[in-house]
């Protein structure tokens, strides 16, 4: 894990950020739930205390006054509107404009504060300053006691970041108040550590609750650090003023006296009590921490790496075992290709993501259109708890945001344009997920206009995709959308309409090993459905050889394997079909396709593959056998190459390409319907 | 054309007869030769993957940008292994050498820009020429190369072979 304090915090941020979004857009439906007023300002006032403790006093401080108008509505006194929300969603996106990119987010915030303020005002609360977060906020602020707070920092405070300059800021933002260090525990020169904490502070405050605001400050330190509160007598606050240097003299002496009892002071009972929030909230968080902890993306990728190798150091062995008489060689062998798959699928599970980390994004997407279209939209997520690769779920946010957009700006109707319909004012967009087999379907459904064939048409003649004399089924007109540059939108709007969408969601989810899909009925609506491979890493392939090549192919795609008929073996040229019982299948000799140097084995084997609704054959010299491929990425230098989808190391250390199955189903078609071209030509 | 400032440390190799300095900090390893697998319809200069500890990686033939005979591999062959950005991409790639001579270091005032007339090679592929005990040497521009190499790749496409 990163040891920079301040990545660490901005990694919190950003899930704190994620959560305030979600509470906002919860409270826009429930605005009277006090739990979700609560759980935004939670997650706002933990922002920022973290952000004051890393240094990240812009946030701080823009999320403090973020947090003194929002106070307005925990304490009621001020409704919850749709503004209101948008205008906190603006704050939300400028918090964090401030912490990924503080330089350019300047000056962006005063307006947002003063929308804010404008919302919320209309209440003769003056604009006090906000510290207190606890339940007891509603005391009066004015300070009614002095009180002597000594504290100690855990040693190791500094490495983790913690910067007491800021604390005793923050302290002294409290009220009035005196500030002395206890340094009778920082020892001589030659034997301190610099990077431990030993200096005590003691601070005699006036306030009126410093427990609970003294809670606050510490947030993160709680554990391990020494905190006192002690009321000071009224006479202490008349006592005159010693010089400093008495003053701490006299500390000194005082500490000595009750040395051993501020040591033994730590949790005890009037040490400070943390409120119920506060509580829940360490609750919460301790929970989380013994059942799930961070780690960062690359260490998962650096272990998917690592066990990739060791099946293929596995396989190498079961190789050797295989031709050894020495039945112990066997026996490890066979114990350790059990671990290793076994290990293979744990590593395979912890990359696993719910999907429903993507959707709540799109409610914040769906909010903002809707306001923007002025549609009114229902937006229902269902099968969060869906799990995919999580180099999947990155690559799928985009076209699914763009699926999404498509849905509401084109999709979906006005609300006349529904209620003249017969429909409800209100739109439907749906987002759902399940699996399907090794597979997952994601679907996204609107309940708008449906695609207008006649519209579609006539766009594609413009573009010159098909001639008007193209006789063709609504249901292949309907995939033209996806072709580059195509667009039916009658204006191009802000959010959808320039023609660069459709075809890029297919090409992304083509690149993931995917297929769309889509229905639609005149009236009823649209779904598009984007079909995917559980993950990305690894597949089951079956081993050919081309040649000297060695080449894999996705088992899924396998439909079954047979001899290359002796009649068709002999011909290099002619009729490329096989009789598969009865239906005519199309192949491809791998050799020819890459131009393999020599002569063919005398008995050459045909793979059949199928893709989506299309088969094909592949010729090929040898069929070795099936292996578990580590799918490798091909680098940019290959990337033009469209008849493998990646490469893979084989048990003895040699690289073999993976065939990419629909590329080449795709090649056989287009031969096959050359072919009928051609014959139909010859006959007429 | 990059000025030279500081100065250069370089591996110094040899492509047929020419010698060539690639700066140090992007060599990663350097290896024998290992069993390459050929990329079908890839080009001269991209034309198959090595296994390096586990990782696919591209292996180009540097010959063939810079229009240089072949040479059967000997014992003196290597796969130099060196990290360089195509299209903004870090990318891991192996080049092979006819022989791998030394880690030294050219002074900026024994590099020259690479003349516009009277090379044999693209200008942009050399990013300078530097000199050592007599000895001309090839600093060539490993980015500009890849980029220009590689997008090569890929123009002839499978399906026109396997429609012919």
């Amino acid at each position: 894990m990163s040891n920079d304090p301040a990545e660490t915090f901005r990694q919190e941020a950003r899930e704190l950020l994620e959560q305030l979004e979600q509470g906002l857009l919860d409270l826009e439906h429930n605005p009277a739930d006090d739990d979700l007023v609560n759980a935004v300002f939670r997650a706002l006032h933990t922002i920022k205390g973290s952000g004051a403790m890393f240094g990240f006093t812009d946030v701080a401080s823009f999320v403090h006054e973020f947090e003194t108008a929002f106070d307005k509505v925990r304490k009621g006194l001020s409704p919850i509107t749709p503004e209101l929300i948008a205008v906190a969603l603006d704050a939300k996106d400028h918090v964090h404009a401030l912490i990924e990119a503080p330089d350019s987010a300047d000056g962006a915030g005063e307006p947002i504060l003063a929308a804010l303020r404008g919302i919320v005002e209309g209440d003769s609360f003056p604009d006090a300053p906000m510290i207190d977060p606890a339940p007891a906020a509603g005391v009066p602020l004015e300070p009614t006691g002095r009180w002597r707070i000594r504290f100690r920092l855990p040693a190791d405070a500094l490495v983790h970041g913690t910067n007491p300059m800021l604390l005793l800021g923050e302290i002294a933002d409290l009220g009035p108040c005196e500030v002395t260090a206890l340094v009778d525990a920082v020892p001589g020169l030659e034997v301190i550590d610099p990077e431990s904490c030993l200096i005590g502070w003691q601070v005699d405050l006036t306030h009126a609750d410093p427990v609970a605001a003294l809670d606050d400050v510490f947030l993160f330190l709680k554990d391990g650090m020494e905190l006192s509160i002690e009321p000071l007598a009224i006479a202490a606050m008349t006592e005159p003023e010693l010089p400093p240097a008495a003053e701490a003299i006299l500390d000194i002496l005082a500490e000595e006296v009750e040395a051993l009892a501020v040591v033994a002071d730590v949790p005890a009972p009037k040490a400070a009590k943390p409120s119920k929030e506060a509580r829940e909230a360490t609750a919460a968080k301790s929970e989380t921490a013994s059942t799930s902890m961070r780690v960062p993306a690359e260490r998962l990728d650096e272990l998917m790496d690592k066990v990739g190798e060791l099946v293929i150091a596995q396989a190498r062995l079961s190789q050797l075992a295989a031709l050894s008489a020495d039945g112990n060689l066997k026996t490890v062998a066979e114990e350790l290709e059990r671990l290793s798959s076994g290990l293979r699928d744990t590593t395979m599970g912890i990359r696993m993501v719910p999907i429903g980390t993507i959707f709540s994004r799109f409610r914040r997407l769906v909010h903002d259109l809707s306001r923007e279209l002025d549609k009114e939209i229902e937006f229902i997520t269902t099968g969060e708890e869906t799990e995919l690769d999580k180099t999947m779920i990155e690559r799928l946010a985009d076209p699914l945001v763009h699926l999404i957009r498509n849905s509401v700006d084109h999709g979906l109707e006005s609300a006349e344009q529904r209620i003249k319909a017969g429909k409800s004012a209100k739109g439907t967009v749906r987002i759902s997920a399940v699996y399907a087999g090794a597979e997952v379907a994601i679907s996204v459904t609107d309940d708008g206009a449906g695609l207008n064939a006649a519209r579609i048409r006539a766009k594609a003649e413009e573009q010159g995709l098909i001639t008007p004399e193209t006789r063709i089924a609504d249901q292949d007109l309907y995939y033209m959308i996806f072709a580059p540059g195509f667009s039916t939108a009658k204006e191009v709007t802000s959010l959808s309409g320039r023609g660069v969408g459709m075809d890029v969601v297919k090409r992304t989810i083509d690149g993931l090993r995917g297929k769309i899909e889509l229905t639609t009925r005149p009236g009823e609506g649209t779904t598009f459905t984007l079909r995917l491979p559980l993950t990305l890493a690894i597949v089951e392939g079956m081993l050919i050889r081309v040649g000297n090549g060695r080449y894999s192919i996705p088992l899924s795609a396998v439909e079954e394997c047979v001899e290359l008929p002796a009649s068709v073996a002999t011909h290099s040229r002619g009729r490329n079909f096989l009789d598969i019982r009865g239906s005519l299948v199309p192949f491809l000799r791998l050799r020819d396709l890459f131009s393999t140097p020599g002569e063919p084995d005398a008995h050459q084997k045909v793979v059949i593959i199928s893709s989506g609704e299309g088969r094909a054959g592949l010729v090929v010299d040898q069929i070795i056998g099936n292996n578990q491929t580590v799918i490798k990425q091909l680098s940019h230098l290959h990337a033009g190459i469209e008849t493998f989808s990646g490469a893979t190391i084989l048990g003895d250390g040699a690289v073999a390409l993976i065939l990419d199955t629909s590329r080449l189903v795709s090649y056989g078609q287009a031969y096959e319907e050359k072919f009928r071209n051609e014959n139909g030509r010859a006959a007429a | 054309m990059t000025t030279f400032t500081e100065p250069m440390r370089a591996l110094t190799l040899r492509l047929d007869d020419e010698l060539f300095a690639i700066r140090a900090e992007s060599v990663r390893e350097i290896l024998d030769l290992v069993p390459v697998t050929e990329v079908p319809n890839s080009t001269a200069f991209a034309f198959g993957l090595i296994n390096v500890r586990g990782r696919v990686v591209p292996l180009a033939n540097l010959k063939v940008a810079f229009g240089m005979a072949e040479v059967e591999p000997d014992q003196d062959t290597r796969i130099v292994v060196i990290e360089t950005e195509i299209d903004q991409e870090p990318t891991v790639v192996g080049i092979v050498a006819d022989k791998v001579y030394d880690v030294t270091d050219i002074e900026p005032a024994a590099i020259e820009e690479a003349p516009r007339v009277g090379m044999r090679w693209r200008p942009d592929y050399v990013r300078g020429i530097g000199k050592r005990r007599g000895d001309f040497i090839i600093i060539p521009d490993m980015q500009r190369i890849f980029e220009i190499e590689g997008r090569r790749s890929g123009t002839s496409t499978a399906e026109e072979r396997s429609a012919s």
